[in-house]
């Protein structure tokens, strides 16, 4: 499905593109209030419209953009950089104490309703966009541990680890030099569903006021600053809405192309 | 059997457990003393020391979370911070909106999944197929809490047949309680339909491929009567599993939903306890959720084991 492959890498090069180029330059200022053009309908000066406060839509959106993308990919970088380590090690020291360990662990986390927790995090620590990250992150980790686990499992087992056993090689360096190369396929298509988890999470923790905190542009705060005014002026909270359904549904598609493009095999399996 | 019970029951218990004590930790850590909260800013020390020895806080870490845990095993949570009333009950109140709520949405999303799902894969490759899975996609990468200001926008505000939020409580009858929760739940369901459409298709699809399919077309059945006498009742098992964990997701998932329809239920109370730092509300209901969510699994595990002997041998 190669259909999927590229709709899914076009999407997401959109929401990153806008992102990127709103380092360089935005329509209008993202923060510039301008009371006399407040909840303009989109137009040939404002594309998307304008809020409340007269404030650009497109630039908000794609100042908003770094936000999701930089807390879910950070997030995800937690989940791997823990998890795949972990994963790596309980396949290593397949049924030993390690191993029963982490996969308890795993399923301890697992067991957390994750908004729930990330909830009860970032009330703790206190709201904002680092905390968002860490909430997400660690709900990361053992879907990362588990799926690299599994995969290395069976990798275990063929021969070209036996020789590389029998060349004198630990766990570690086989670990690191051959089982890790051979999962990275699954682990690149899981990242790109994970980060897509991520930006919705993210979308909802802004939403409920414990996200990235004001004057910071978020997606879900931008929808829940147009929940009072959607009576009057739908399209704040259509445009918000519809950039974190193309993003994440790009992201998805992405995933899933991937996967058919990486492993042919799946292909069949999932069908 | 038996013995594989036990063995589930003893992890159900240690992740109990372990569970408690994450949570009571986490909750420990979090700035500020409810006492001087629950004061202001203005009290005295004495006030604030003796609030403190009243509400247990002035005790021990350990002997605070044994107290906490071998309350909630004889169903009693202890007494909100700032109520002053027993959290028991506090939570009680605020599950009969959340679990009819997450009942609904649940029942809503498996009469969406069912027939869609059927549909796509006795469909596959066509164009039905592709407009289901396609909805899916949709349905996937929507936000619940957007797609319920949506429907606020289109069914409350424009064309008025549901009120745009709150609850008139199951007192002014049955029909007047559903016909509020009936956005909520939609809006609920849907991301979570769509996960369930793409899982019965799917194992519908694995159980087409299977021999005693051909047997069935070999002995004259039709494609449609294959598909339903021997295709559904096979792919019902995983379907099952995922229905049993939807249960607790929808549960803890209502938390932003209650948010957006201004619904008196478990969300609202843990938005609120958190705001106000009480905290043993906060651990209570996130310790309860948690229960639903590793017992939901237990009894699914279990259930599974039973349907299919094969996976009691295994851990």
């Amino acid at each position: 499905m190669t259909r999927n492959l590229i709709l899914g890498g076009l999407l997401s090069s959109l929401m990153l593109l806008a992102a990127a180029a709103s380092f360089l330059w935005t329509p209008f200022d993202h923060a510039a209030m301008n009371i006399p053009a407040k909840l303009q309908t989109p137009n040939a000066q404002h594309w998307l419209g304008t809020d409340h406060f007269g404030r650009d839509l497109l630039s908000m959106i794609m100042v908003g953009a770094r936000t999701s993308i930089a807390v879910a990919l950070v997030a995800v970088g937690i989940g791997m950089g823990a998890g795949v380590p972990l994963g790596l090690a309980a396949a290593a020291r397949k049924g030993s104490w390690l191993d029963e360990g982490i996969m308890r662990g795993n399923d301890l986390v697992f067991a957390f309703p994750s908004l729930v927790i990330a909830i009860l995090i970032t009330a703790v620590l206190g709201a904002g966009a680092v905390n968002a990250i860490i909430a997400i992150g660690i709900f990361n980790i053992p879907v990362f541990a588990r799926i690299t686990r599994g995969a290395a499992l069976s990798l275990w087992e063929r021969e070209f680890i036996l020789a590389a056993r029998v060349a004198g090689k630990g766990a570690a360096r086989i670990s690191a030099e051959h089982i890790l190369p051979n999962v990275m396929n699954l682990l690149i298509v899981q990242g790109t569903i994970q980060f897509s988890l991520g930006i919705l999470a993210e979308a909802g923790l802004s939403y409920v006021g414990l996200g990235a905190q004001p004057p910071t542009p978020s997606w879900g705060r931008m929808l829940a600053d147009a929940q009072t005014m959607v009576s009057f002026a739908p399209h704040l909270a259509l445009v918000p809405g519809l950039a974190i359904i193309l993003t994440v549904l790009g992201l998805n598609l992405l995933g899933d192309g991937l996967r058919d493009h990486l492993d042919p095999k799946l292909r069949v399996a999932r069908a | 059997m038996l013995r594989y019970a036990l063995k589930r029951l003893l992890s159900l218990i240690l992740s109990l457990a372990v569970a408690s004590l994450v949570i009571f930790l986490v909750v420990e850590v979090a700035p500020g003393d409810p006492a001087s909260f629950m004061l202001g800013v203005n009290a005295q020390p004495d006030t604030i020391a003796a609030l403190r020895a009243e509400l247990g806080l002035d005790q021990g870490k350990l002997a605070r979370y044994l107290s906490w845990a071998a309350g909630m095993l004889s169903g009693d949570f202890g007494t909100s911070y700032t109520y002053r009333t027993p959290v028991a009950g506090m939570i009680a109140d605020r599950l009969w909106v959340s679990l009819p709520l997450a009942l609904y949405a649940l029942t809503l999303s498996t009469l969406i999944a069912f027939p869609a799902g059927i549909y796509a894969a006795a469909r596959r490759g066509k164009p039905g197929d592709l407009a289901v899975m396609g909805a899916t996609q949709l349905g996937v990468a929507m936000p619940n809490f957007w797609f319920a200001m949506m429907l606020v926008l289109i069914f409350a505000i424009n064309l008025r047949w549901f009120g745009a939020g709150g609850f008139p409580g199951w007192d002014t009858g049955l029909w007047a309680g559903l016909h509020a929760l009936t956005l909520p739940a939609i809006a609920l369901a849907l991301p979570q339909a769509a996960i369930l459409t793409r899982v019965m298709r799917s194992a519908l699809l694995d159980i087409l491929g299977e021999d005693f399919m051909r047997t069935a077309r070999a002995k004259g059945l039709s494609r449609r009567q294959a598909l339903w006498r021997h295709g559904v009742r096979n792919a019902l098992i995983p379907v099952l599993t995922i229905i049993g964990l939807q249960f607790s997701f929808l549960l803890a998932g209502a938390i932003i939903i209650e948010q957006v329809f201004y619904l008196p239920g478990l969300g609202r109370l843990v938005f609120q306890a958190i705001s106000s730092r009480d905290l043993i509300v906060v651990e209570s209901v996130v310790m309860l959720l948690v229960f639903a969510v590793i017992t939901v699994n237990f009894l699914v595990d279990l259930a599974y084991a039973l349907v299919d002997p094969r996976l009691r041998s295994r851990t």
